[in-house]
């Protein structure tokens, strides 16, 4: 135990510089977007003087090199510093967003999960029958439409034409009122709460946007399911193992599945990081006020101070990923060490 | 506890409370009768507009919560629509105002009727200090007060607790309608000033969240980036009782999703739907779509006149002949913009702003004009838009390229993303040929010509410079309409813009709204918002 927690100290460890670069290069980058968020600000009819004013308002006046000195020295205090474009703190407003999308992520990625890895299984086992055609359908449907299409697709059918879905207005229908806030994700919310009602109603809202993700994220999953489970079953320990008489179940699950988890495993840390960024255009089509589409809004804005925001929690959030899903690797094969 | 303190926290309870339980009525009460739910594109950032970096969409909060001095009435136009009028000017604070005889002394009686949310009075000190806050915070709000003639604190005078007094240094017909415009707001001063701080005098830090006036309507909820709630304030007294009782405006990005919703009747009202959309609703049957061509406003091909060779007069005239404006007016506006082109005299009968301009297509002219300029083989030259703004402009631009092809202008297309729009378009106006859309608050042509055509004015995006204009502005700028000069400068200055061309007007837009049938009372702003007070619902 004393050598994993000192195994994960020396991970966390080595996060500190790439997030340090993380921090200046988002910060370089900001200002050399064209662009100029005095003039954006300053309004409708402003005039030379009042940009001026605003560009002073801003500190934008000041060089870079002091600009970048007060960020830093504001950041080590805690504070992102305030977004224009949405007149709030960019911690405030991260804290609200994030758990949006992660609520949205998590559940499009398990929705793909429970699809995509028995699928990829079965398939595997079965080549060439239906169930790997079926595969094979949906792992290129997931990849040929892009997910605002689906999404369009989904509201078109099932709140337009059946009226199924609720409609498409973010987290919660009008006549909700979000539950007592505690983790920020409304579903576990207001199951905390005991709220029934308003639980029926997250998920409710939750279900469209959520296939939509899901749709996209089954690709990959299904596919490495089902490649690496062809490798393990090809392989001379599955041989021994059937030669020894195992029953299939043993033999699928504990040697083949278990070894071909790590592939997949891999596989997922990297599209939930992709699906964080795909949430952009699922956002926008679900009205879902994800971390998404502030980033969009704050980049068009010329927004510093929440595009830095943004793309620093980003950082932390795939230093965090990745911790987690080697942590879980070596939970499943005692040979993955986490010592590079 | 004391018993009267426990009675004020329960009243301040259950007051509090009345959004929570919504979800406990039954949908009909909740969501249908007294409720009226609007879906818009973009969102508010501010609850303030004096704050610097509030953004256009947060106008709308200003307007139905805070009260003006004086506002503007409401006509109906031959087709039903209800539409703003601009020569009609209400009380709304003040009940009265008189004029001093040199007419540089505008003097205001407060309503006694006016009060704020928290019960107290509205003063001449409340407004005072209202207005030296807007003319103090720089930005926007102080160049729109500016176009009033009110640029420093000393002019405003508060004589008496009901008597206000605004000086001015010329008379001028622009001050009393830009005192019905959003910006000058009155806030409650006394509340406002026990949160200003050493750093903060004019509380703009509380007041962007925590506002204090006197409206029809106050601001109950607000979550940036979903929705905000208005909850009538049943104590107004400066107009008729506003229709519906609670307001909630939800944000809604995408524009096929607005769509959805309005079409399926889960939202009474979009806000500011696109000339696409706007067409095809109508055509629908199933929502009303309401609209009137937007005031003192023009889409416009803009011509540089310090890039070559848009400096040759000829040049520009070909360019205004060559463009296909029926097209544009049907494809790129889907028919949502009333035809600026084709008048049969070259110099105008009337006053009227904006009114056609004496071109039409005709491409055999076009090409003559540019045989005489030096340039029959023709140029290459770009075409800028605002990628924000793609809508219109995208399609617009597509046609203007194909049609001056045909006159051998070669045109490159241009996309710049709106955040790099204002720098390139407006403030280094370095655009040779670009789409531009500026249109006046105030509704007075020497208004829109002050703001694009004076040399070096914010929506001069051409570089224009006319000594003649730049003298007939000034000297137009505060006159009043009766004034015997007033329609021979206006004329000459539309007959200016006729014959040189720096600004090519292709159409004046509309502003559409489409709504639920049981909607009623709509009307069109200069100011592209919803005003929700005069909205009823059955």
């Amino acid at each position: 135990m004393r050598t994993k927690l000192y195994q994960i100290g020396q991970r966390l460890l080595q996060a500190v510089p790439p997030v340090l670069g993380v921090i200046v290069i988002s910060f370089v980058l900001t200002r050399a977007l064209p662009g100029d968020p005095a003039v954006y600000f300053a309004g409708i009819a402003a005039d030379k003087e009042s940009i001026e004013q605003v560009r002073k308002a801003l500190g934008l006046d000041r060089s870079w090199i002091e600009q970048f000195f007060i960020y830093a020295g504001n950041l080590l205090e805690g504070d992102m510093g305030i977004s224009l474009n949405t007149g709030r703190p960019v911690l405030e407003e991260l804290m609200t967003r994030l758990p949006a999308s992660l609520e949205l992520t998590f559940t499009g990625l398990g929705l793909a999960i429970l699809v995509a890895v028995p699928l990829g299984v079965l398939a595997a086992t079965r080549p060439g029958s239906w169930v790997d055609h079926l595969c094979r359908v949906l792992v290129t449907a997931g990849v040929s439409l892009p997910t605002f299409f689906t999404g369009l697709f989904l509201i078109y059918v099932f709140y337009y034409l059946v009226g199924w879905a609720p409609s498409p207005l973010g987290r919660l229908d009008i006549l909700f009122i979000s539950p007592p806030h505690v983790t920020g994700f409304y579903t576990v919310d207001s199951l905390l709460a005991g709220d029934w009602e308003t639980l029926g109603a997250a998920l409710a809202q939750l279900a469209l946007p959520a296939i939509t993700l899901g749709l996209f994220a089954l690709a990959p999953i299904a596919r490495m399911t089902r490649a690496a489970m062809l490798g393990a079953l090809a392989s001379e320990y599955v041989r021994t193992a059937r030669a020894n008489g195992l029953s299939r179940v043993t033999v699928l699950g504990t040697y083949a599945f278990r070894n071909a988890a790590l592939p997949v495993l891999t596989t997922l840390g990297m599209v939930f990081s992709f699906l964080l960024g795909a949430n952009v255009l699922v956002e926008k089509v679900f009205s879902w006020p994800g971390i998404g589409s502030f980033a969009i809004e704050a980049l068009v804005a010329s927004d510093y101070a929440a595009v830095q925001g943004f793309v620093l929690s980003m950082a932390l959030l795939f230093v965090v990923v990745n911790l987690v899903i080697d942590l879980m690797l070596t939970l499943i094969d005692p040979r993955v060490g986490v010592e590079v | 506890m004391h018993r009267r303190d426990f009675l004020k926290t329960m009243g301040v309870a259950t007051g509090a409370s009345v959004l929570p339980f919504l979800r406990y009525l039954p949908a009909e009460a909740a969501g249908r009768s007294d409720t009226l739910v609007v879906i818009v594109g973009d969102g508010i950032n501010s609850l303030d507009l004096h704050r610097k970096g509030t953004n256009r969409p947060s106008y709308q909060v200003t307007v139905n919560i805070y009260d003006r001095l004086v506002r503007f009435g409401v006509k109906k136009l031959k087709d039903g629509t209800l539409v703003y009028d601009s020569t009609k000017i209400e009380p709304e604070i003040a009940e009265s105002w008189t004029v001093s005889k040199d007419g540089k002394a505008l003097t205001f009686k407060i309503s006694p009727k006016a009060k704020f949310w928290d019960g107290s009075p509205v003063t001449a000190q409340d407004v005072k200090w209202s207005f030296d806050r807007a003319v103090s915070l720089g930005g926007f709000p102080a160049v729109q007060m500016k176009a009033g003639s009110m640029v420093k604190p000393e002019q405003f005078v508060a004589v008496d607790d009901k008597t206000f007094r605004i000086d001015l240094p010329q008379p001028s017909k622009l001050t009393l309608p830009d005192l019905a415009v959003p910006v000058p707001i009155v806030i409650n001063s006394k509340v406002a000033k026990a949160h200003a701080t050493k750093e903060d005098p004019w509380a703009a830090e509380y007041l962007h969240k925590t506002p204090a006036g006197s409206g029809a309507y106050k601001l109950t909820r607000w979550d940036p980036g979903q929705q905000f709630v208005y909850e009538r304030n049943e104590d107004w007294a400066l107009g008729p009782k506003p229709g519906v009782k609670r307001v909630i405006v939800r944000e809604v990005p995408a524009g096929a999703t607005r769509r959805a919703l309005i079409e399926r009747g889960d939202a009474d009202l979009y806000m500011d739907v696109p000339a696409k959309a706007a067409k095809e609703l109508k055509e629908g049957g199933k929502v009303l779509v309401s609209g009137a061509p937007i005031d003192n406003c023009l889409h416009v091909l803009g011509l540089s006149v310090t890039h070559k060779p848009f400096d040759n007069l000829k040049v520009r005239q070909a360019v205004a002949y060559a463009l296909p404006y029926k097209d544009i007016v049907s494809t790129a506006a889907y028919g949502r913009g009333k035809p600026m082109f084709g008048a049969k005299a070259a110099t105008p009968s009337s006053i009227d702003w904006p009114q056609p301009f004496p071109y039409d297509t005709d491409l055999e002219k076009a090409k003559g004009l540019l045989a005489e300029a030096g340039m029959a083989s023709g140029f290459e030259t770009t075409l800028s838009f605002n990628l924000g703004l793609a809508d219109w402009q995208e399609p617009t631009a597509l046609l203007i390229q194909e049609s001056l092809g045909k006159i051998g202008i070669k045109v490159t297309l241009d996309k710049i993303p709106g955040a790099n729009w204002r720098t390139a378009a407006l403030v280094e106006k370095r655009l040779p040929m670009h789409l531009e859309n500026f249109g006046g608050w105030l509704n007075y042509p020497d208004y829109y010509f002050f703001w694009a055509y004076k040399h070096g004015h914010l929506f001069n995006s051409s570089n224009y410079k006319n000594d003649e204009v730049e003298k007939l502005v000034d000297e137009t700028m505060h006159m009043e309409t009766s004034d015997p000069k007033y329609a021979a400068n206006i004329k000459r200055l539309i007959a200016i813009a006729f014959a040189e061309v720096p600004r090519i007007p292709l159409y004046q837009p509309y502003l559409d709204a489409a709504m639920q049938k049981s909607v009623g009372g709509y009307a069109s702003w200069f100011h592209r918002q919803l005003d929700c007070r005069a909205i009823s619902k059955t």
